[in-house]
């Protein structure tokens, strides 16, 4: 089955290098370490959440756009990995490693029938 | 035959469920095939007489009306399952089923799940409770309750909640949170926060039953045993907790004479174990303080100083405030009431009632009668439960 975890990241500026540095080292290393198993599918992190544009199709077709994000908050999806793993506890293992290199809450969500 | 109808029920219905989901890979169907099974079983063993493995009868028939179910319903055409429905023996080995009831607890109590989901699908699946009688026992509307068990089954479905038993790296985690889970269901049952009284003492021997069944699926899990003492110890207590009117007895005013003495000696007897093997859990300590109440003769005559001594214990194994709040109360025993209130005082509990409560009680023995109202009004405030707050109302008039 296919897993999307999910990076939740709180808004506001990145921390300083020297935080972010060793930081940045533990990710590099669990990427390379879900790459050797063969459960890498994908994997993105994204610009921050107020670069985020809203589109809205109208029901005459005509496109609303509006400044995002979709949803107010003080955290916002920073990033995202797609896994493959045999079942929940294979991507909550991954959430697990994930989530101590980043410093960072992991939402798992599979993707549905199994991707 | 009705009642034998039930008791195999009520018996075999996890198992069958258990077995079932493991041959077809479908926690639905195999819900559906054994209710099958059951139906069939109350028109048939009137005339054939209850067969001589009540069991491996509903399994066997559960099987066949799984396989009918497949081939009847072209959305469900899984071939995998269908073959191995047809390929299972007929023999259903003791220990396979074993191993199934495990797996089907442990997906059950999966901490994916939400902890009230936990306790309504082992209720459900494990114990064989109707959604009904579950829904009552949590003073819940039916719809409500069907709808958390249907969101829980689809979270299992979509998740890919998997259906086995643990690693051992896992399983201390993973069995915790079982044991939580039954726990849980007891004290729903014991402390009777809302809902209906029958169905609460239902709650409380469904836990006890869950836990002897996690005892003889891991004889060597300690922790498991400390529940299942702690248990006993405390249910043991049940007739003599309330008086003829319903009204709450606290544990010293309680008539000893109404403990009932067998399930206090099967407690005791874990307890005696679990100290043998000296790796102390939490419940196997939390057993070991019911059991110095339940050898106390008198209230006057309980070891105070042992029970502070495994508070201490426990507060290492669970540094937890409600820890911290239960040894204030054996503090005041030992050290007067002074100590214990300056312990009580430092704890963050003040939405608890059971905190006010023992203030109160601690105020009133040190005289500051005027706070020690103020102390157990709050407490009355901060409970649902209506024998709780009668009993605060009581100690209340008493202050005078």
């Amino acid at each position: 089955m296919k897993y999307v975890l999910n990076i939740i990241q709180p808004d506001g500026p990145p921390p300083p290098p020297e935080r972010l540095d060793p930081i940045m080292r533990d990710v590099y290393a669990f990427m390379a370490e879900l790459e050797a198993a063969g459960a890498r599918v994908w994997n993105a992190g994204l610009a921050p959440a107020s670069a985020s544009t809203m589109v809205r199709a109208k029901p005459d077709g005509e496109v609303e756009l509006a400044d995002g994000p979709y949803a107010e908050g003080k955290e916002h999806i920073g990033g995202l990995v797609v896994v493959e793993a045999a079942d929940l506890d294979g991507a909550l293992a991954w959430a697990g490693k994930l989530s101590r290199a980043i410093t960072l809450p992991i939402e798992v969500r599979p993707v549905a029938h199994g991707g | 035959m009705r009642a034998a109808v039930e008791q195999a029920f009520r018996q075999c219905y996890g198992k069958a469920v258990a077995v079932l989901t493991r041959v077809c890979g479908d926690l639905a169907l195999a819900e559906e095939s054994v209710e099958d099974a059951f139906a069939a079983a109350l028109e048939r063993w009137p005339q054939t007489g209850v067969p001589p493995s009540p069991i491996g009868w509903i399994i066997t028939t559960a099987r066949h009306r799984a396989i009918d179910r497949l081939r009847r319903e072209a959305t469900r055409d899984e071939r995998h399952a269908t073959a191995a429905l047809v390929a299972f023996p007929d023999h259903t080995e003791e220990a396979s089923v074993r191993d199934d009831s495990l797996r089907l607890i442990f997906t059950c109590c999966h901490p994916a799940l939400a902890p009230a989901a936990q306790v309504a699908l082992t209720l459900r699946l494990i114990g064989g409770l109707s959604t009904a009688a579950i829904a009552r026992a949590f003073a819940v509307p039916e719809t409500t309750m069907a709808q958390r068990l249907a969101r829980a089954k689809g979270k299992i479905r979509d998740a890919g909640i998997p259906y086995r038993v643990p690693e051992p790296p896992e399983l201390p985690a993973r069995l915790g949170a079982a044991l939580a889970v039954v726990y849980l269901i007891f004290n729903e049952g014991h402390t009777a926060t809302s809902g209906d009284a029958l169905v609460r003492g239902e709650l409380c021997a469904e836990a006890l039953r869950l836990g002897q069944h996690l005892v003889e699926l891991l004889p060597d899990e300690l922790e498991a045993r400390g529940l299942l003492a702690l248990m006993l110890l405390i249910d043991a207590r049940r007739a003599a907790r309330t008086d003829a009117a319903g009204e709450l007895v606290p544990l010293p005013a309680q008539a000893r004479d109404r403990w009932d003495r067998d399930a206090i000696g099967l407690g005791l007897g874990l307890v005696h174990g679990c100290l043998r093997a000296d790796r102390p859990g939490r419940y196997q300590v939390q057993a070991a303080i019911q059991a110095v109440h339940a050898v106390a003769p008198t209230a006057a005559a309980t070891d105070w100083p042992r029970i502070v001594a495994l508070y201490d214990l426990l507060r290492t194994l669970d540094p937890s405030p409600i820890v911290a709040l239960h040894r204030a109360v054996a503090v005041a025993e030992v050290d007067g009431p002074a100590a214990a209130l300056a312990e009580l005082e430092a704890l963050p509990l003040d939405r608890h009632h059971l905190w006010h409560a023992v203030r109160g009680d601690l105020l009133a023995r040190l005289g500051r009668t005027a706070e020690a109202r103020a102390a157990l009004a709050a407490a009355a405030a901060r409970t649902d439960n209506a024998a709780e707050q009668r009993h605060l109302a009581r100690r209340l008039a008493a202050l005078g």
